[in-house]
């Protein structure tokens, strides 16, 4: 794969290795790290993170798949996540998720055309006893409707 | 003290900086507060969600609440018109309660030591590290202390293992991957009062001859990660960390961040993933308390085993065991969650009856509808009909009811529940965080989910294809992913066979 990685990529990635290097286990920190600089894990770090590990371009991309958390590409500007576990369900989840993905004319982990929104599902975020819950931007929600969540992101 | 100088002094008010307050709209409250020039402090949760942000104000050395509260409550909050729940300690729910785990949580500010210490916290590491460690794991064997993420194993007779094990360096490695639907005490106890894991890895280092531990903590809790980070440098600065206490033993924690895979919190998947590998199960033998973190001796246990740990030191472990039913002994955090009208954090000892759980403590589903089904120990939990509410809620009753009682969450379903519905949940959670290594699981999930489907468009003759594809799950995977699917699927199909039966006399 060629390095596409502009200059001053190649020195963010440097970076993150040079801060990680030293752990036991440290390929998820590097890669957490790549997410939270670029929004992403893009193709073009891949060599960068395969070399200084020393494991094959293979084995990183069996990693990389493995989590749900990583991504190839970047979501929109704004990203819900609908909680789908069966607390929730059981407090209207799925009626949520349905609204709220019909309103936006989305489906799961679909991004609105202007590449504002992205909603993704979330397995459990611990609030049980509050549900049906959500997550906007990093933020909790609790008893959520989705007249709430799509304005929070529209504002 | 005089009437003016005491409105003169500012008021002291406690808002939960919990995650579950904050997704009710603590923050915003805290702030009002702020602006309204009170003193406010951000405790942890005291477990009662309903009530959450449950505002609390010291009055006459008592702490009186108001909840659930709003930012247009706090004026009358402080001038002392609103209407208050009365002192937080004697709500029912609180005051029922046999709270040793959770002493502290919502009660002390989470990140000040100089709190913990003041509420009995350090007492049980000033004492362990005065003993020697094969009378460290003596005193949690005596406790009776089993395995809180959900398989009850014994936890002395793990950390024994890695006493006696060699190898050049151990690890003590906290599962804080609380995946399971209807469980959160692990998270509220991180958020609420992190110095008590902290200080129960500690000890559990010294037992076995670990000098690294390790909490891997879910990236969907980013509350509990900030909490649990700043409280490790303030554990650090003061020598509960590092130089522990000044004594010649070394510890030192560091927070891993998850992925987003459910099966990580399975022990070998989250070995694997802490390693930085795909976080595929492996096969045992070889133990992890023998082989575990990169092929040495490692106790990999829960946050509520460890963070029980401080207790059972302080108080001994005879008072511990005290507590509890039969095997089961000691307390539980129950958490009581889904359609719930009082959902929450419920601490009690074992043994109490699942409908008086349900019924009495929770008073039964927010919608006020009867409740149909309880799911209890998360995704890969048995439905427990109300024909089975006499349960007592401990390990072997209810493994001998075909059930688990997990990491003990308690997930409540009204009649509108839909059970076939909820079997083929099962099936599709279980194909979507599969890691793939065995058969039964992999490939057992998908097809579950086509026979469940099968079923529901009425061809009855696939339910004991779906009863046997269970019996193969249930006997021939690696864990309890793909192990235990059967029961939240068994269970609904025996206890409710119309709603698997009916589909097919609708469609005629």
């Amino acid at each position: 794969m060629p390095d596409t990685a502009a200059p001053s990529e190649t020195a963010d990635i440097r970076a993150i290795l040079d801060k990680n290097l030293t752990l036991e286990g440290p390929l998820l920190p590097i890669l957490h790290d790549v997410q939270a600089t670029y929004g992403c894990v893009p193709d073009a770090v891949r060599p960068h993170i395969a070399d200084a590990l020393n494991i094959t371009q293979a084995e990183l991309h069996g990693v990389i798949s493995f989590y749900h958390d990583f991504r190839r590409k970047p979501v929109g500007q704004h990203l819900i996540k609908i909680c789908r576990a069966e607390a929730c369900q059981a407090v209207g989840a799925n009626d949520l998720s349905d609204k709220v993905l019909g309103l936006l004319g989305l489906d799961w982990n679909g991004t609105s055309a202007d590449g504002r929104i992205t909603v993704e599902p979330v397995y459990c975020l611990g609030l049980c006893a509050c549900g049906p819950a959500a997550m906007v931007d990093g933020e909790v929600r609790g008893r959520a409707s989705a007249e709430a969540l799509i304005a929070e992101v529209s504002a | 003290m005089s009437t003016k100088a005491r409105q003169n002094d500012k008021m002291r008010v406690f808002v939960p900086r919990d995650a579950a307050a904050k997704a009710l709209g603590a923050d915003a409250v805290a702030a009002a507060f702020a602006a309204a020039g009170a003193e406010v402090v951000r405790n942890g949760s005291r477990g009662m969600i309903w009530l959450e942000p449950l505002v609390e104000v010291e009055r006459d050395g008592r702490r009186v609440g108001y909840g659930a509260a709003g930012v247009d409550d706090v004026p009358a909050i402080l001038d002392g018109t609103a209407e208050s729940l009365g002192p937080v300690e004697d709500i029912p729910f609180y005051a029922k309660q046999n709270r040793l785990t959770f002493q502290r949580c919502g009660v002390i500010d989470p990140l000040s030591l100089a709190d913990y210490e003041a509420h009995g916290g350090l007492v049980g590491l000033r004492r362990a590290v005065e003993m020697v460690d094969a009378d460290i794991v003596a005193e949690v064997t005596e406790s009776g202390l089993r395995g809180r993420g959900g398989a009850g194993f014994p936890t002395g007779i793990k950390w024994d293992t890695v006493r006696k094990a060699d190898g050049p360096q151990k690890y003590i490695v906290c599962n804080a991957d609380e995946g399971d639907s209807g469980t959160f005490a692990d998270r509220m106890i991180m958020e609420g009062d992190p110095f008590c894991l902290i200080e129960g890895m500690v000890i559990a280092g010294l037992a076995v001859g670990a000098t690294k531990g390790y909490i891997y903590l879910r990236s969907e809790y980013p509350d509990a990660i900030e909490v649990m980070n700043a409280a490790i440098e303030i554990a650090r600065e003061s020598n509960v960390l590092g130089e522990v206490l000044h004594t010649e033993h070394h510890f030192d924690i560091e927070v891993r961040v998850g992925a987003g895979a459910y099966v990580c919190g399975e022990e070998t998947s989250l070995l694997n993933s802490l390693e930085g590998k795909r976080g595929v199960v492996r096969a045992k033998p070889p133990l992890p308390a023998l082989e575990g973190f990169l092929g040495r001796p490692t106790v990999v246990n829960n946050v509520i085993s460890l963070a029980t740990v401080p207790v059972i030191f302080e108080k001994g472990a005879a008072h511990y065991a005290s507590f509890g039913l039969g095997r089961s002994k000691g307390t539980m955090p129950i958490q009581i969650a889904g359609n719930v009208k009082h959902g929450g954090l419920f601490e009690t000892a074992f043994g109490m009856p699942l409908g008086e759980l349900v019924n009495d403590i929770a008073g039964g589903s927010a919608s006020g509808r009867p409740v149909k089904a309880v799911q209890v120990g998360g995704p890969l939990g048995a439905y427990f009909a109300p024909e089975k509410f006499d349960t007592p809620f401990a390990y072997e009753p209810f493994d001998g009811a075909g059930g688990l009682i997990g990491h003990a969450g308690v997930v409540i379903f009204d009649e509108s529940a839909d059970m076939l519905g909820m079997a083929r949940f099962a099936m599709e959670f279980c194909a979507v965080e599969s890691c793939g290594k065995c058969t039964p699981c992999r490939i057992g999930a998908v097809r579950g989910v086509e026979t469940i489907d099968r079923i529901a468009q009425g061809d009855a003759g696939a339910i004991p294809l779906l009863v046997d594809l269970c019996e193969t799950m249930k006997d021939g995977s690696l864990c309890a992913l793909g192990g235990f699917t059967p029961y939240p699927v068994m269970s609904a199909l025996e206890q409710f066979p119309e709603e698997f039966a009916g589909a097919r006399e609708a469609a005629e």
